[in-house]
């Protein structure tokens, strides 16, 4: 009904508007300095493919290196050169900047770039009934930006120091002093200008997704009315806008001790006997700005996801999501949250012990809005008529994945039992399952879910199935024995432990399995490469709605041009999860059916309102409003 | 150049359409936005600041009187600066550019003033680079830091002055200028709050 409705204003409409804008684009306005979110949102999603192989291999180079220590690996000099040792064995130093990058690049530029730069370029606008971001200029600039910074950071793997080494997180000293790492030197400094040009880019993106939201939502868009990829985008904008300029301000005096001379970060160290002048420095201040974005800055890489399944759930389980309100409460709740926890991650770096149990107090209260998630989604999926799509089936894997990467994090939140597990293989079991593979889940949620409207074709399901099947079996495979291993006190890091006699006999083999495990996972990836590549040309024609889906973006056309409606942009009347409503003649009524055209599902309020629809005058309103 | 135009339509027609809850111009909500973040970096400052002070082995410092005449500039120009805006809401172009190269002048005479302040600080031993004491450094930074944002101020008031050149209609700029004029006040404020801040944790 509705559907008619709105084509018949594309008709009337047609040539007043842009399409005729379409014409004169030439290939660089068009796939390169593009000013249109959809073709920007692509854009991120290439760069950030191409970063997930980055990251992903070099995350493999040191598998190979903890599996199997004795193995001569020399067939890798072609690819690494100097970096394996004339023995065959990989370059200790190199080990720690391989962790180190690895780190940088998943948490940055795949999951946070590559995630919410995607998917709330691509998705606000189309969700919220806008012609565009707020800005497409500043837009654009957030794409290039984030392009500028990769150059930089991937520049820096091929430098002869080698690339950043002290950490993800790197710390001071030890990233602060060239003479401590080679990685600290000309690789240090790239990492930090790459990451300021990171910065300028996440709050350009930031500062438009958040205007765009709040001021570009069509008629009847109302708060209440978001659909909750919305919501989750938009509160993950505030944290990065709140967050990540401290980040600056830390790399800021970082830079400062490193190039000109002065102690912030530094004091009372000796090397090789010598004294170094800088004195009255504090490296734990630099670990309390680090953490005040690092923490913040794993629920930006989570959020997203939360927000991707619980569309993609709630649209492949038929039903609507189960508490709309208390999903949106609870990312509010641990957007808040997030900023008063940072410090569960120095626990063991001499802070004062009552304040440790302070943050252990609010870190561990963040399980209750957790739960409210998970809880929210089984019960979505409960008694729902589940679609298992490949974007279905990587939700379900996102909620598996993140309560048992939740569970473990309520152990870690102990400042007692941090003291034993901080540092080693637990730790990193547990956030590469909680955030680390669970928002990768929703991010491959997304693409599988989106590409239709991304690129007009569908993707591949029976290989999406292999993918997710492999990926989901593969990454339990990977982090599940890395429990173990952390509990036995492996710190992580470590380039090697064969010199303790328990860790080579009893818990090599496990080593060997992870390893093993990891590179099954890997190669599968290709499988979805191929897959999205092929059906970016080769893809079935997807129709308007595939997966019969109730929000806006389904509304515009298969292939949507620069502005996404070609009439008038539609009006809201309804919220985007009334699936499977019953009286309904269809299980789903799109967010443009007004309840006037409803009579035999709406409830009484809901007559009230199709009342007031029609004092409003809804026909008139649709043909009109241009 | 049509294709500016173009593009330009386009931005308004996005602009018109949209009908928020909210309503404020998008560039106006960017700039708070924008704001926002400026504001986040400096509470990391002052905070860490703070903490460091509070570990001890803090060498106190005198603030430098140039600082005190450099928020009496900051100040004026921001009075002038809402002159500038009040006269461009009456479509007085003459006195909206007389109030911004006002502004503009006292903007740089408040740059220079903070650079004799740093000369003031080296004539009482508190350099930048010291390795030994980390008070002198912050000064710097938390100074420079402002500096640097009133630099970017400094420029999107010769844009707007570039426009008042340029246009018949000063009124049909109001949001450029009124933008300018909330970043203005805002590192003004900025300013008076770190001034009061080095000044009451020395």
């Amino acid at each position: 009904m509705s559907e008619i409705k709105t084509q018949n204003v594309h008709i009337d409409s047609h040539e007043e508007h842009h399409d005729d804008h379409a014409h004169h684009e030439t290939f660089i306005s068009k796939y390169i300095f593009t000013t249109d979110h959809k073709m920007i949102g692509k854009q991120f999603l290439m760069t950030g493919i191409f970063w997930a192989l980055i990251g992903g291999a070099l995350s493999l180079i040191f598998r190979i290196q903890l599996g199997f220590p004795e193995a001569d690996i020399s067939w890798m000099r072609p690819m690494l050169g100097e970096w394996i040792t004339p023995e065959g064995r990989l370059d200790p130093e190199f080990y720690l900047a391989l962790v180190t990058m690895h780190g940088t690049i998943m948490v940055f530029f795949v999951l946070t770039a590559g995630l919410s730069g995607t998917f709330s370029n691509f998705l606000i606008p189309l969700q919220i009934g806008a012609r565009d971001m707020a800005s497409g200029f500043m837009n654009m600039l957030s794409y290039w930006f984030f392009f500028a910074s990769s150059v930089v950071m991937f520049s820096s793997l091929f430098i002869e120091t080698g690339p950043a080494a002290g950490g993800w997180v790197v710390y001071p000293p030890l990233s602060a002093l060239e003479q401590a790492i080679p990685g600290s030197g000309l690789g240090m400094t790239m990492w930090l200008v790459a990451m300021a040009l990171f910065i300028v880019s996440t709050l350009l993106g930031g500062i438009n997704y958040i205007t765009t939201v709040i001021n570009l939502r069509t008629e009847g868009m109302s708060f209440s009315r978001l659909p909750l990829t919305i919501w989750a985008f938009f509160i993950t904008a505030v944290i990065g806008l709140l967050s990540f300029p401290v980040l600056f301000a830390a790399a800021l005096l970082l830079i400062f001790d490193r190039s000109f001379g002065t102690a912030f970060y530094l004091s009372d160290i000796y090397i090789g006997g010598e004294a170094l002048p800088q004195q009255g420095g504090s490296p734990v201040l630099y670990q309390h700005l680090f953490w005040f974005l690092g923490h913040p800055e794993v629920y930006i890489v989570i959020m997203p996801a939360f927000g991707i399944t619980s569309e993609v759930i709630s649209t492949n389980a038929r039903k609507p999501i189960f508490g709309y309100r208390a999903m949106v409460g609870s990312l509010l709740g641990i957007a808040f949250l997030s900023f008063i926890v940072w410090a569960h991650h120095m626990f063991v770096s001499g802070m004062d012990p009552f304040l440790g149990s302070v943050f252990m107090l609010l870190t561990l209260v963040i399980a209750v809005p957790s739960a409210v998630k998970v809880f929210n989604y089984l019960t979505t999926l409960w008694k729902g008529n589940i679609v298992f799509t490949p974007g279905m089936l990587f939700s379900i894997g996102l909620v598996s994945l993140f309560i048992s990467g939740g569970l473990t994090g309520i152990f870690l939140g102990n400042s007692a039992i941090d003291i034993q597990l901080h540092d080693t293989y637990f730790v990193v079991a547990h956030f590469h399952l909680v955030m680390g593979s669970a928002a990768f889940f929703g991010m491959m949620a997304g693409v599988y879910h989106w590409f239709p409207k991304m690129f007009g074709r569908m993707i591949n399901a029976k290989l999406g199935y292999v993918h997710f099947w492999l990926t989901f079996a593969g990454v339990y495979l990977v982090f599940f024995p890395m429990h173990y291993i952390g509990i036995a006190g492996f710190p992580r890091r470590y380039y090697t432990w064969s010199s303790f006699e328990t860790f080579s006999n009893i818990f090599q083999d496990l080593n060997a399995f992870v390893t093993i495990a990891a590179i099954i996972t890997f190669a599968a990836q290709f499988i979805f490469l191929f897959n999205f590549f092929y059906s970016i040309y080769r893809g079935r024609r997807a129709p308007q709605n595939p997966w019969h889906s109730n929000t806006l973006e389904w509304t515009t056309p298969i292939e949507p041009g620069h502005g996404n409606w070609p009439g008038a942009i539609p009006t809201v009347y309804r919220w985007p999860y009334d699936y499977s409503k019953p009286g309904a003649a269809d299980d789903y009524i799109p967010q443009t059916v007004p309840y006037s055209e409803t009579p035999e599902s709406n409830t009484d309020f809901e007559n009230e309102l199709a009342a007031l629809e029609k004092e409003s005058g809804v026909e008139e309103v649709d043909e009109t409003k241009e | 150049m049509e294709k500016e135009r173009e593009n330009m339509e386009e931005q308004l027609k996005i602009t018109r359409e949209s009908k928020g809850i909210l309503n404020m111009h998008p560039q106006k909500f960017a700039m708070w936005l924008f704001m926002l973040t400026v504001l986040m970096i400096f509470a990391a400052y002052t905070s860490a600041y703070i903490v460091r002070k509070g570990q001890g082995s803090w060498i106190p410092f005198d603030l430098p009187v140039t600082f005190l005449y450099s928020t009496g500039i900051i100040v004026l120009s921001s009075i002038f600066m809402q002159i500038g805006y009040f006269e461009a809401k009456k479509n007085n172009k003459g006195k909206v550019i007389l109030f911004t190269v006002l502004t503009l002048l006292s903007g740089i005479a408040f740059l220079v003033m903070q650079f004799k302040g740093y000369g003031r600080l080296v004539d009482m031993n508190l350099y930048f680079s010291d390795p030994n004491n980390v008070s002198g450094s912050f000064i710097y930074v938390i100074t420079g830091v402002h500096a640097a944002h009133l630099i970017s101020a400094l420029v999107f008031l010769i844009i707007v002055l570039i426009t008042a050149f340029k246009v018949e209609n000063i009124k049909d700029k109001l949001v450029r200028m009124e933008i300018c004029t909330t970043y203005w006040h805002f590192l003004g404020g900025l300013w008076i709050y770190l001034y009061l801040f080095l000044q009451l944790n020395q």
